[in-house]
């Protein structure tokens, strides 16, 4: 307890000594000003939030493999938390992008996925509420998560090499091409912050599952007798 | 009926667990029924006697154990039992002799339309051949389930409470296709509640509680009846 | 071989048990009228700009017509517990799925061509030239359709508020289908009509890739 205790409180102090970094370290941007600073915590969210998709898909497969009950465990908490990341990203996107480009939002390729990505994990979630049965949601929503999981790079190629006949902004063209070394070291401190701060909310998360499981074992077992 | 004229196969139940969730189904549950028995399966509601018997068939896979049929012949049907429940998994919108040459096709029965006519005829229903299984009586449905059951020459029978919202008429027929099926060397294991004309045909009844077997007339001390009554006679 | 078979004795059963009623084909041709119909409410049909619009609108039509119209795919099998007495008499489960699939992808197909002159007498859009291409446009996306269909299908007849859940699960899923089979429809449709192979492709491998997953994993979907 005392463990998880301390990973949080560095976790949450690192946090916040990212956003010090954000706004006091890391030099101005020429064309975009105080707004782009919102850059490094917004991809360095989504990374972790990519990051977290993928152990999701990971979970599911060995859930389906194995059926040991921690792997949907793992899967449901990566669910929540990517969903989590996913939603930071897609609020913090257009709050940046309007007062630099004037839109709040554009069907760009990795706009259009990460979305659809948004919508899979709360499918995802919504099935789970809708299936009681404990080892039938395991598996079904494991089997959801694979073909989610599938489904994404196929949307994002498909607006890629499909939509591009009207010009979007290129948010950021890739993260890091050509970043002046101070803004890039500050870049990859908040990635290594939010894939920390993540990891944490992922125990939490699921210590929290185990103990629900543990209760609705104990419950079941009461109404049984 | 011209149910078995293959070898005669066992069923076998090695430490079979059945869990939902948190729950347990089946807890341990080991059983071996010898080839040509005639089981009865008492129970009351929610104790596990479906649950058993959906693992028999094939249809629900055990979370740990192993189910085997001693005897069975390899690359045959044997190793498939037949399986009627409260359910008659034949399709309402098609005729009974639609409903039995698909299942026979599916399970390479030689000759397919013979197979099924033959069958049609052996449980009373070759006038309503033509039929949609949706016009038919419950009684009807019965025998249509147990002619879709037998399509594959099975050795091992299973029945799960196949009495139910039978009139008289109806469970003599079915005590009569039993005790056929049995003759011809059938093993039969089916699910019972309390004596009746069907469980005078039982050999030996096992019964289940809450997952677990805990009486069995093969082991002593009980009494088919009593098993049968759940210790009340 | 005993996939093969069984899978054309279950698709023989799909056809036979269609065919007779109709209901599924009359009622998914006359819901896709609608949607068009509504849909020309909106966009003025037969302007310039509209046949720029239209074959999107018939794409997503053909997705709403879907979402309902496999509904009862894996609901008819709960019935009579039909499908455990499929599972039983198979030798590949794979074979439940491939038989509703190629069902689910000619009843598709069926519609959409029954709902082409319509659509062209609608959005005043001749689908004649290059029909060949068209119909194979139909069918690529229409395959990919009734893949993901089919086995969403098998996922949410297990799970309450089945009726809302498969479009919710479905939908999202097929958003690659609907972007490209769009756009290369409307390509083919144009007043210069041009092919894109590699949009047909893509389908292609669409469709692949989630029959892959199906065998993979399909019998997991309807395990107990």
């Amino acid at each position: 307890m005392a463990k998880r205790t301390l990973f949080g409180a560095v976790a949450t102090l690192l946090v916040i000594a990212a956003a010090y970094a954000n706004f006091f370290v890391a030099p101005t941007e020429r064309t975009m000003g105080l707004i782009q600073r919102i850059f490094y915590f917004h991809a360095a969210t989504a990374w972790a939030g990519e990051m977290v998709f993928f152990v999701c898909f990971v979970a599911n497969l060995l859930y389906i493999w194995k059926r040991r009950e921690q792997y949907d465990w793992l899967s449901v908490t990566c669910a929540e938390v990517g969903l989590a990341c996913i939603s930071i990203v897609l609020i913090t996107g257009p709050i940046w992008a309007h007062p630099v480009w004037g839109i709040w939002w554009t069907w760009d390729a990795r706009l259009t996925s990460t979305f659809v990505l948004w919508l899979l994990y709360v499918s995802y979630l919504l099935l789970r509420t809708l299936i009681e049965e404990p080892s039938r949601r395991a598996l079904l929503s494991a089997l959801f998560g694979v073909f989610a999981f599938l489904d994404v790079p196929l949307v994002f190629f498909s607006i890629r090499w499909w939509r591009t006949q009207h010009p979007a902004p290129v948010i950021m063209g890739g993260s890091g091409s050509g970043l002046d070394p101070t803004m890039s070291k500050v870049f990859f401190f908040n990635v290594f912050v939010m894939h920390l701060f993540v990891a944490f909310l992922i125990v939490e998360r699921y210590i929290l599952e185990k103990l629900r499981h543990d209760v609705d074992v104990l419950q079941r077992e009461a109404e049984a007798q | 009926m011209t149910a078995t004229t293959l070898a005669p196969t066992g069923l076998r139940f090695d430490n079979i667990d059945k869990r939902y969730g948190g729950l347990y189904a089946l807890r341990r549950v080991s059983l071996e029924i010898a080839p040509g028995e005639c089981v009865a399966l008492a129970g009351r509601n929610g104790s596990g006697k479906t649950t058993l018997l959906r693992i028999a068939a094939q249809i629900v896979l055990p979370t740990a154990g192993k189910l085997t049929f001693p005897g069975a012949a390899p690359n045959t049907s044997n190793g498939r039992p037949g399986y009627v429940a409260h359910a008659t998994m034949v399709y309402d919108e098609l005729s009974a002799e639609e409903n039995l040459v698909l299942f026979a096709k599916l399970q390479n029965v030689d000759n397919p339309a013979a197979r099924a006519e033959d069958l049609l005829r052996e449980v009373g229903l070759f006038e309503r051949r033509d039929s949609l299984v949706r016009t038919f009586s419950r009684g009807m449905r019965q025998r249509i389930a147990i002619a879709r059951a037998l399509i594959h020459r099975p050795s091992v029978l299973l029945f799960d409470e196949p009495a139910t919202g039978l009139d008289p008429l109806g469970i003599t027929w079915l005590a009569h296709a039993l005790r056929e099926m049995h003759r011809a060397g059938g093993t039969i294991l089916m699910s019972l509640h309390g004596e009746s004309e069907i469980s005078a045909l039982a050999t030996r009844a096992v019964h289940i509680d809450a997952g677990k077997i805990i009486a069995d007339t093969n082991t002593g001390g009980v009494s088919l009846r009593s098993v049968l009554t759940f210790g009340a006679a | 071989m005993s996939l093969l078979s069984n899978t054309s004795v279950l698709l023989g059963k799909e056809l036979r048990t269609e065919f007779r009623s109709r209901e599924l084909l009359t009622t998914t041709c006359v819901f896709i009228i609608i949607v068009l119909v509504l849909f020309s409410f909106t966009v003025n049909p037969g302007t310039e700009q509209a046949r720029q619009f239209a074959p999107g609108l018939l794409w997503l039509a053909i997705l709403f017509a879907a979402s309902l119209m496999f509904q009862s795919c894996f609901l008819r099998e709960q019935v009579n517990d039909t499908l455990s007495s499929l599972r039983l008499a198979v030798t590949d489960p794979f074979a439940i799925f491939l038989a509703k699939l190629v069902a689910n992808t000619l009843f598709l197909l069926l519609t959409e061509l029954v709902m082409l002159p319509i659509f062209a007498v609608f959005y005043n859009i001749p689908v004649l030239p290059n029909f060949p291409v068209l119909v194979l446009v139909l069918f690529v996306g229409s395959l990919g359709i009734a893949v993901t269909g089919t086995a969403i299908s098998a996922i949410s007849s297990q799970a309450r508020m089945r009726e809302l859940l498969l479009p919710l699960l479905l939908l999202p899923l097929l958003t690659p289908v609907l972007v490209v089979s769009s756009i290369v429809t409307t390509g083919l449709l144009d007043r210069d009509p041009v092919v894109q192979w590699k949009g047909i492709a893509f389908l292609g491998v669409f469709d692949l890739i989630f029959l892959t997953a199906l065998w993979l994993f399909g019998q997991y979907l309807l395990e107990e």
